[in-house]
């Protein structure tokens, strides 16, 4: 009764050619449609002939509908082989990585969304099984209350809430539903990478956490928005100058609160119900913003740049069709949670302009995605490895790519940006070590225009040029267009003020270290 | 002179939000000249049904890149998409993958 995406499933054939699980699937399934295939009835007329590039071996095949024969002994298996199809996938996702060990605590970040909604419905499904296949670890969820970012009203924002915890209760999970409001409150190890030792990490941040004492099945202690918080997170919002920007900042705050609350749980793996689509979609995105060099660790399937929280996504092999599909199958229930983007014109972000350009390729070229999936597969990090929190970006916590050459982008960017504020009439020159400030930013003034042009450019708070120095390249861009840093969280402030006196205290060390060694030789 | 048709239209994963959040039409689609297949519905869903952004769900003359169309549970695009002729009972399923996190 259910029909696949050829395209899709021929995909997932030449992936997973050598899955038995899989072809014995895809095998029954075709069985299934040759036996009916000779029938007079009208209602089992052939809905679809499988293209000859099929690679299973199976000759050209065809599904039917029974919808309305009423009889539904087909419908049934093809609706069991779609779950099973799902499942193995999803298993098999986490199973070949063995990243998960047996009765890890495991958070569940759940947006209500199709893609992680199918995701909690995968966990729970993968618990309820007999012995042999059950899945072994201890799950939480976690979701994370947006709509002060979103300038739901308080209402709307409690509708939400309680559509979700009614899914929350019914999993049997412990679950914990935050505001982003906390996200102002953290402290400053929220920004930096813990190192993974299993038997220190979760007692330093129970102190921190409140209440961490996990009951099965239930919300925990629920911390309460308070206005002024909601107040002061849409100032820290506002002063995003660009869609862009907001996203950006907002998904950047999100990760920061996520891995908070998973270190002050004791959880050490966190799963994220990104979709194939959905890391297409952020895989362009990312090279738009100059995330190149962090690809690896934005679109993969373990991201472990927190240190200590390893962030999963074994959703990364479903397309957003397939978990459609799925969702409307098997009726699992999901959120309509508004976003930054929902409602809004396809040019309005990068983000955006990125979802509808795959979304407009796939149309038309069906591999789309899973080809842009496979290139982010073989991407690798270059510098994966954990190095000390001065070489990481305070923002993203990924290694500083802003130690690039004369000829990068970055410095390319600098210098037009120096040319650009540089009176008109007056010469040119072009220093090759300029301030990190950016100036061009529309909130900044109008710079160029104005007599005094180069003006703009000194104008840019210090706080903001200190700030420049400890990002990569894109968290600087994000940056770039916001009015002001003052409404930036604490937790980033300090940290900052931190990082830069050490840097500072780095320098007059190695000063003295120098003149030291001048003297003694 | 075709006759009235009666379909099942449902909006999920966030298409909702531009019919005024109501998931479920029942609706009957009048007696025309010619017989109504997918193109016509989209078009009547446009003038009848659609609150708001007509944009978001439609695009020249067919739904937006994104959106998952499933007639009777089957993916339309091996139905013929627009050339689909809707039966009586048909039930018609639009759910937007766009933005699934
Ligand atoms: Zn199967
Ligand atoms: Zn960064």
């Amino acid at each position: 009764m259910f029909l696949f995406f050829i395209s899709e499933l021929k995909d997932a054939v030449r992936v997973r050619h050598s899955c038995p699980l899989f072809v014995k699937c895809l095998q029954k399934m075709c069985q299934m449609q040759r036996g009916a295939g000779s029938s007079s009835d009208p209602c089992r007329r052939p809905l679809l002939q499988v293209r000859p590039t099929w690679e299973v071996g199976a000759p050209p095949c065809s599904f039917f509908n029974e919808s309305r024969t009423g009889s539904g002994s087909c419908c049934l298996s093809v609706r069991s082989c779609f779950r099973e199809y799902f499942t193995h996938k999803f298993r098999a996702m986490l199973g070949k990585t063995r990243l998960i060990f047996p009765g890890e605590k495991v958070l569940l970040a759940v947006s209500g969304g199709p893609s992680s909604s199918a995701m909690l419905s995968q966990v729970q499904q993968g618990l309820g099984q007999s012995a042999q296949k059950k899945l072994r670890f201890l799950p939480g969820l976690v979701h994370i209350d947006e709509g002060g970012a979103l300038g739901l009203s308080l209402g709307e924002r409690q509708r939400l809430v309680s559509e979700l915890k009614a899914i929350f209760q019914t999993s049997g999970f412990p679950f914990h539903v935050i505001p982003l409001e906390q996200v102002l409150d953290l402290p400053t190890s929220a920004v930096n990478t813990t190192p993974p030792s299993s038997d220190r990490a979760p007692d330093c941040y129970k102190a921190a956490g409140d209440g961490g004492e996990l009951q099965q099945g239930g919300a925990l202690a629920e911390p309460s928005v308070h206005e002024a918080q909601t107040r002061s997170l849409q100032q820290l919002l506002g002063s995003a100058t660009t869609l862009t920007a907001k996203e950006e900042l907002l998904r950047t705050l999100r990760q920061h609160l996520l891995v908070h609350e998973a270190r002050t749980r004791g959880y050490s793996k966190l799963l994220l119900g990104e979709s194939c689509t959905r890391l297409a979609v952020r895989l362009l995105t990312c090279v738009s913003l100059g995330r190149g060099a962090h690809l690896a660790q934005d679109t993969g399937f373990s991201d472990c740049r927190f240190g200590d929280v390893t962030f999963v996504r074994p959703m990364r092999e479903f397309s957003a069709k397939e978990i459609a599909v799925y969702n409307h199958m098997f009726r699992v229930p999901t959120v309509v949670i508004p976003s930054l983007e929902t409602k809004t014109l396809e040019k309005a972000s990068i983000q955006r302009l990125s979802e509808s350009f795959v979304s407009r390729l796939q149309q038309d070229f069906p591999s789309t995605v899973s080809t842009i999936y496979r290139t982010s597969e073989k991407l690798q990090t270059a510098g994966g490895g954990c190095c000390e929190e001065d070489g990481r970006c305070l923002l993203c916590l990924c290694s500083l790519d802003t130690a690039a050459g004369k000829a990068s982008a970055l410095q390319a960017r600098l210098i037009s940006e120096q040319l650009c504020c540089q009176k008109p009439a007056g010469t040119v020159k072009v220093e090759p070590s300029p301030p990190a400030g950016p100036c061009c930013s529309s909130a900044d003034g109008e710079c160029g225009s104005a007599a005094g042009g180069a003006v703009c450019c000194s104008s840019e708070a210090p706080e903001k040029k200190d700030l420049q120095k400890l990002l990569c390249y894109s968290c600087q861009l994000t940056l770039r267009d916001m009015s002001s840093v003052a409404h930036l969280p604490q937790y980033i402030l300090t940290e900052a003020q931190r990082r830069k006196r050490r840097s500072l205290m780095k320098d007059e060390i190695s000063e003295f270290l120098l003149e030291e060694e001048e003297g003694s030789s | 002179m075709a006759a009235p048709v009666s379909v099942h239209l449902e909006f999920g994963g966030g298409a909702e939000l531009l019919f005024d959040g109501v998931k479920e039409h029942h609706v009957t689609l009048p007696s025309q000249p010619e017989p109504w297949g997918m193109r016509q519905l989209l078009v009547w869903i446009q003038r009848n049904l659609l609150k708001e952004r007509p944009e978001l769900f439609v695009q020249g003359d067919s739904v937006r890149p994104g959106i998952l169309v499933l007639i009777n549970d089957a993916d339309w695009e091996l139905m013929g998409e627009l050339d689909y002729q809707l039966q009586d009972q048909d039930n018609v399923v639009f759910i937007s993958t766009l933005h699934g996190g």
